[in-house]
């Protein structure tokens, strides 16, 4: 049974987007589209949410993330709390039960979880009282599933579908859980080409069995695609041996227009921030015409608005039936 | 139960007493807004017949619901849309059935959060029994007095007709 869904279904919790099928997948896109005109009224608020509680807890910083987890709660008129946890790896299993079980002694009715550990979020899901929803807002290596649908709903707004697209995701997929979550999405919602590009070193091993194609060279990763997915160069990267230096780097995988030319003429450009400029991404890309990256932070809320207004709209299960 | 009205018969009727009502309370050029679905196709045909040139305002009550933690969000969520400005205007919010009032009571909460109309005008196709709410229409095609377990819809939109469900 999939901890993230009740016996009807429907979502209970949101972990991780492998296991959930294209309706599921399709409904959030779905029901994210209709919260998108929210933010842009003069009242940017609907009043599904209210008089829940939503615990934010933050044990790895954050900005982004946490600040667009805390607008669509506020624009679903849910009480947030915010909740910085500096988690001591020694300690953790410990004090994580106490924390949680102080939360759930407050009356709150949904985590978000941000967490340097992979598998936290499963690990709280699955210790969580019955009433307690927990989204997971990217577990260490593992899973990273809000930003992954902001991604394919990104992307449905700008090519409508998924059934002939041509992705290139480039870059630290070793250390991505963004990377890991966007290839479950765009696999289950039916992408038929999707690429990685990266140096060896930082192309974890088996990857080929997500059903992706491997590049280590830029230019031929990005011939003819219709999306390129640019991933953040972590600096600590460079101190472990894994790169040689920052300006090798931008040297052989950065993207300049001049690369991007060789991919489709409608091509957009996404990337989940916070950006390395001239790393990872040259500027004048990062502001270029086929850049979404902007959208993107916009779409971040309609999407976690629309997660966890699914999440906690399931009916108590003895209920039930039409209202 | 009688007969079943026929739709186009009622829409004329409604929007024959709709120009005296708005007449009569002197609320000029109105801005037509439906509730979907069935809302939206009988607001379609007030707005041709009162000649309304304003767009039209689709409003889904969806994220109003007073009984969200009970069912949950309805899978097909489409947005609402008000391409115009509310402030100050005359409102006419169409229905097809008003039943509970609870749907006019989310529509009302929603166009509040998009500005402050001068009034709102409430006109459905059918009025029928049933009321939880002290709302009422201002102007109905036909007022029915039905049992509380009987079911009348509109289908469509081609061709617009009344399901009248009884139950036994």
């Amino acid at each position: 049974m999939n901890l993230q869904l009740t016996e009807d279904g429907r979502l209970r919790h949101f972990l991780t987007i492998e296991g959930l099928d294209r309706p599921l997948l399709t409904r959030i896109l779905d029901t994210a589209e209709s919260f998108v005109g929210v933010g842009e009224r003069a009242v940017k608020k609907v009043p599904l949410l209210r008089g829940k509680t939503i615990a934010n807890l933050f044990f790895e910083p954050s900005t982004r993330t946490r600040s667009t987890f805390e607008l669509a709660a506020k624009r679903l008129s849910a009480d947030l709390l915010n909740l910085s946890v500096s988690a001591s790896a020694t300690r953790k299993g410990e004090s994580l039960m106490d924390t949680l079980r102080n939360l759930e002694a407050m009356q709150c009715e949904m985590f978000v979880v941000r967490h340097e550990a992979s598998g936290a979020a499963h690990y709280i899901a699955s210790h969580v009282a019955p009433h307690v929803s927990v989204i997971n807002a990217g577990d260490g290596r593992h899973a990273h599933p809000t930003q992954a649908m902001l991604d394919m709903f990104t992307i449905r707004r700008h090519k409508e579908r998924f059934e002939h697209l041509k992705v290139a995701i480039v870059g630290d997929l070793m250390h991505s859980r963004v990377a890991r979550s966007q290839i479950h999405a765009l696999s289950i919602l039916g992408v038929p080409e999707i690429r990685v590009v990266a140096p060896r070193t930082l192309i974890p091993p088996f990857i080929e069995n997500m059903g992706v194609h491997v590049y280590t060279r830029l230019n031929r990763g990005l011939k003819d695609v219709d999306v390129v997915i640019m991933l953040r160069l972590q600096h600590e990267r460079m101190d472990s041996g894994l790169l040689p230096s920052e300006h090798e780097y931008f040297r052989y995988y950065g993207l300049t227009e001049e690369r991007l030319a060789v991919a489709d003429d409608n091509v957009i450009v996404m990337h989940p921030g916070p950006m390395n400029r001239g790393v990872e991404i040259d500027s004048d890309v990062a502001d270029g015409p086929h850049s979404v990256i902007l959208q993107q932070v916009t779409y971040g809320i309609a999407i976690r608005m629309a997660v966890m207004s699914m999440c906690l709209g399931n009916p108590p299960a003895v209920e039930g039936g039409e209202g | 139960m009688k007969e079943i009205p026929q739709v186009e018969a009622l829409l004329e009727a409604m929007c024959a007493e709709l120009r005296d009502f708005l007449a009569s309370q002197a609320r000029q050029d109105p801005l037509v807004v439906g509730i979907r679905t069935g809302g939206v196709w009988v607001a379609e045909g007030v707005r041709s017949r009162l000649g309304v040139a304003d767009p039209m305002g689709e409003l889904n009550i969806n994220f109003y619901r007073d009984d969200f933690t009970r069912i949950g969000l309805h899978p097909q969520v489409q947005p609402s849309m008000l391409p115009f400005d509310v402030d100050g205007r005359h409102v006419l919010l169409v229905d097809d059935v008003l039943h509970t009032g609870r749907t006019i009571r989310a529509a009302m909460n929603e166009i509040f959060d998009y500005g402050r109309p001068a009034s709102i005008t409430l006109a459905v196709l059918v009025e029928r029994s049933g009321r939880e709410l002290p709302i009422r229409a201002d102007v109905a095609g036909t007022r029915l007095s039905l049992r509380p377990q009987d079911h009348i819809k509109l289908t469509g939109p081609e061709p617009l007709a009344l399901e009248f469900k009884q139950a036994r």
